[in-house]
């Protein structure tokens, strides 16, 4: 038996945060805003295959930010729960809470028990029938969960993009120009340089559409719509 | 919350092996025990004792290729034993975008079946990114079925009909199953189930290569009649009771259900036919002739 020498609970908690939050700083960002018809999601990735947006279910939707390997496990992990969930019970019985949850349950165990924290930040998003009945859940790498309203930015520059979200979201606009809102935002806290919209990764769920809200919108549909903002 | 399902992070069992595995079936097998996603039950009815299992059967149910892609229809009747259970039950469910099943057999076991296998589709759709080629997905099928076995032993018996558009090839493909999980394709029709038989007898007169959406209809609904007049358990159309065939058609723009409206002007066009052939010509058929005076 060797014996660890004791390290306080606050000292071994800031020693986790720190490392998590250096590694999630590194990465890039992920916006999430709600418009009229539901919610749309952002994010500058330079790959067209492996997203850092996807769908859960009928009507939720997942986003990452931090360590593709992690983020990658708690995504499967959910799908997984949410599918055995509603086969077990009904569709409608799978919720956005329900799953927000189980990953904070999950984080927060990762965060105490194994040798390094999960170094991701996701986001759990529900679309219902109706603008009130959405929910946006962000949860951090210790597990701690804030239900959100409006918009969420999650990733390296997460503070700059609230405060230009802040300044420029309107609720119930149509879904270009919640696209363009947050384009600008991305640009503008990438020290102003223009993201290249052929390295962005856009996807709604829109409750307009049938049972899968979940829609991934197209590299020419975003073009043509930030094309909008110039004319 | 998060212990209750195998592999979620942070549970001590979380390491995956490489690779994630993607089918749903599995993993409702680990996280319910064998009796869960239609896997063998062990004993439901012992053989020779008592009262044979009286479940709802569904009966016949056909596919056939034409121009665009596949047209796949079912009867709407369901029997118990001698006793007709349901006038208006659905056998030919769409399976994910692209493709549908059709099932003959028990009920209540091809609607487990069917279930899962939507499940399974989109679950691997979701993990994978994309998915299944329609290969993939038959395949899939195949195995579901062949684990049903056991249960097919006991009379639970499950024979599905899987018609797709494969994107990949351009084409409509049909595979046909047997009990035991065999597949095999089919280049033009097939129909199964009870009335199965004489569905595909009309099927063989009535195919031809490149046939039209409407044509195609019209052979669908015309050989689930025929089955119908000759096999007790296929329900033939009730138009004064609204209740038509249910057909499906898949090509490349996805599933899509027949609308009543269309169904009955192809019944009763279907029944016209067969009206028109049948006027009777003075007293001079053989039934007639045997009635006493």
């Amino acid at each position: 038996m060797s014996f660890q020498p004791y390290v306080p609970p606050e000292q071994l908690t800031k020693d986790r945060s720190e490392y998590a939050r250096k590694g999630i700083a590194r990465g890039k960002s992920v916006v999430a805003l709600e418009y009229a018809d539901g919610v749309l999601f952002l994010a500058e990735n330079p790959s067209a295959t492996l997203h850092k947006i996807s769908e859960i279910y009928d009507r939720i939707a997942f986003a990452g930010v931090g360590k593709y390997s992690e983020f990658e496990d708690l995504r499967i992990a959910g799908i997984r729960l949410a599918d055995v969930r509603g086969y077990s019970y009904g569709r409608e019985d799978v919720t956005a809470k329900t799953l927000a949850n189980a990953y904070s349950q999950a984080l927060s165990t990762i965060f105490t028990q194994q040798m390094k924290p999960y170094e991701v930040e996701i986001l759990v998003a529900q679309v219902g029938d109706e603008p009130s009945e959405t929910s946006l859940f962000h949860i951090l790498f210790d597990g701690s969960v804030a239900d959100e309203e409006g918009f969420v930015a999650m990733g390296g520059q997460s503070e700059e993009l609230t405060e230009k979200l802040q300044a420029a979201y309107r609720s119930g606009q149509p879904r270009d120009a919640a696209l363009r809102i947050a384009v600008e935002a991305l640009s503008s806290a990438e020290d102003g340089h223009a993201v290249d919209p052929a390295r962005l990764e856009v996807a709604v769920l829109d409750r307009s559409r049938g049972r899968r809200k979940f829609h991934r919108v197209g590299a020419d549909e975003v073009a043509s719509a930030l094309a909008g903002s110039l004319s | 919350m998060s212990g209750n399902l195998p592999g979620f992070p942070g549970s001590p069992d979380a390491a995956y092996p490489l690779g994630a595995n993607p089918s749903f079936a599995d993993l409702v097998r680990a996280t319910e025990g064998p009796a869960a996603a239609a896997a063998p039950m062990g004993q439901l009815a012992t053989p020779g004792s008592g009262e044979p299992l009286r479940a709802t059967h569904g009966t016949t149910v056909l596919a056939l290729n034409f121009a665009d892609g596949v047209v796949m229809a079912g009867d709407r009747r369901a029997t118990e034993g001698f006793l007709i259970a349901d006038e208006r039950i659905e056998k030919v469910f769409p399976a994910d975008d692209h493709s549908a099943v059709a099932i003959a057999g028990v009920a209540g076991q091809a609607t487990e079946i069917v279930k899962l296998f939507q499940t399974e589709l989109e679950h691997y759709e979701k993990v994978e990114g994309d998915g299944l080629s329609l290969e993939g997905k038959a395949n899939r099928l195949a195995q579901m079925i062949r684990q049903n076995l056991p249960m097919a032993m006991q009379g639970l018996v499950v024979v599905p009909l899987f018609g797709g558009y494969d994107l990949r090839h351009a084409r409509g493909r049909i595979f046909r199953y047997d009990v035991t999980g065999g597949r095999w394709e089919e280049a033009d029709f097939h129909a199964n189930g009870s009335g199965g038989i004489h569905a595909r007898g009309t099927l063989k007169k009535r195919w031809r290569s490149q046939l039209s959406r409407d044509e195609a209809i019209h052979a669908a609904v015309e050989a689930l009649y025929d089955a119908a007049q000759e096999d007790a358990a296929t329900g033939g159309p009730i138009p004064s009771r609204g209740v038509f065939p249910s057909v499906k058609i898949i090509d490349a723009a996805g599933v899509h259900t027949v609308g009543d409206d269309e169904l009955r002007t192809a019944a009763e066009s279907v029944m016209g036919e067969q009206a028109q052939s049948h006027k009777p010509v003075g007293a001079s058929g053989a039934r007639e002739a045997e009635e006493p005076d």
